[in-house]
């Protein structure tokens, strides 16, 4: 019981055990943080309003993203990942979810911002529903760890409402 | 020590390699019946969604018929690839009548989405193409199923 590959093997599987039991630790830390992160968000500019000749309606807008996300943070946040959906019902969809824009977040310090930015990635609808549509423009955040257990939320902000006219 | 015949010297070892084996399938199909999901563990092989997971990390997954939303990370399959993916659901149609749903994904380190990654002519990923959700991950000691994959030498050593 006392060669070198059996004293390895002890010490290996010890080591595993211990690193298990403080990444679980790390983890449980975070859900002592109670973050309270805020928001706001405004449509600058509607660019253009077109209808696609497949039928599909697309929007190209310009916003001012502003937020405060330094409470989400911990010792165990790697990053965040944050980002802005559109959200809307139609006719033919219980649910559209449309992501404009979304970031990286690394580090505390770049967690309280302004954006003034267009949308990223493209807003097409299934359909042509969109006009003087009624919208929610959603920031969700994406708490990324060191290891662990990950944790999103949202901050639903209402309100917003798209042109009754293609331009 | 020298008392002991040279048979228990043997059958010791390969004894403790079975339960070794027997343990760690017991875990897997533990998990698997507590997540949900077929794969409750995944490796990642990729950098597309770096920072946040680098080669080497594995991810725990779970399933739960809660519908997809947008900001979720979910690992699917295209009909004909074997590797699944682990993306970012970027855009997400849920039909009124049959709550079907529509999902377009991106990896965050990616410029552009994945309808390059999709089969041929599609456009959308389902519910069926979802295998799980990752909710939970550590990091590097996905590195040991990398290596043992990719160099199979090194699992003939480490079983030895």
């Amino acid at each position: 019981m006392h060669s070198f590959w059996l004293r390895a093997n002890a010490v290996l599987t010890f080591s595993v055990i211990i690193l298990a039991f403080t990444c679980a630790m790390a983890s449980v830390s975070d859900c002592f943080n109670s973050p309270s992160p805020s928001a706001q968000i405004q449509i600058t500019n509607i660019n253009w309003f077109q209808k696609q000749r497949n039928g599909n309606e697309e929007v190209s807008l310009a916003m001012n993203i502003t937020a405060d996300l330094q409470s989400l943070f911990t010792w165990n946040t790697k990053q965040v990942f944050v980002f802005v959906a559109a959200e809307y019902k139609t006719p033919k969809n219980a649910v559209n979810q449309v992501s404009l824009w979304d970031a990286i977040i690394p580090a505390k310090e770049q967690s309280k911002f302004r954006v003034q930015t267009v949308n990223k990635y493209r807003f097409i609808d299934q359909g042509s529903n969109l006009r003087g549509k009624d919208l929610n423009l959603t920031l969700h955040w994406h708490v990324m760890p060191k290891a662990g257990m990950m944790f999103a939320d949202k901050l639903v902000i209402p309100g917003y409402r798209l042109p009754k006219e293609y331009r | 020590m020298d008392l002991l015949p040279y048979s228990v010297l043997i059958l010791f070892p390969c004894i403790i390699e079975c339960m070794i084996v027997t343990s760690a399938l017991i875990i897997w199909k533990a998990l698997m019946c507590f997540t949900g999901s077929e794969s409750p563990v995944v490796v990642v092989l990729s950098g597309s969604m770096e920072p946040g997971f680098k080669r080497g990390d594995i991810l725990f997954l779970h399933m739960s018929n809660d519908p997809i939303r947008t900001g979720e990370i979910v690992v699917f399959n295209v009909d004909g690839r074997e590797i699944p993916i682990v993306h970012r659901v970027i855009k997400v149609h849920e039909r009124q009548e049959t709550g079907d749903v529509e999902v377009l994904t991106k990896g965050d380190n990616n410029y552009g989405d994945d309808r390059l990654l999709y089969a041929q002519g599609q456009l959308w990923l389902q519910r069926h193409h979802i295998m799980g959700r990752a909710v939970g991950f550590l990091p590097y000691v996905g590195w040991v199923t990398i290596i043992m994959t990719e160099k199979p030498i090194i699992k003939v050593c480490l079983l030895m």
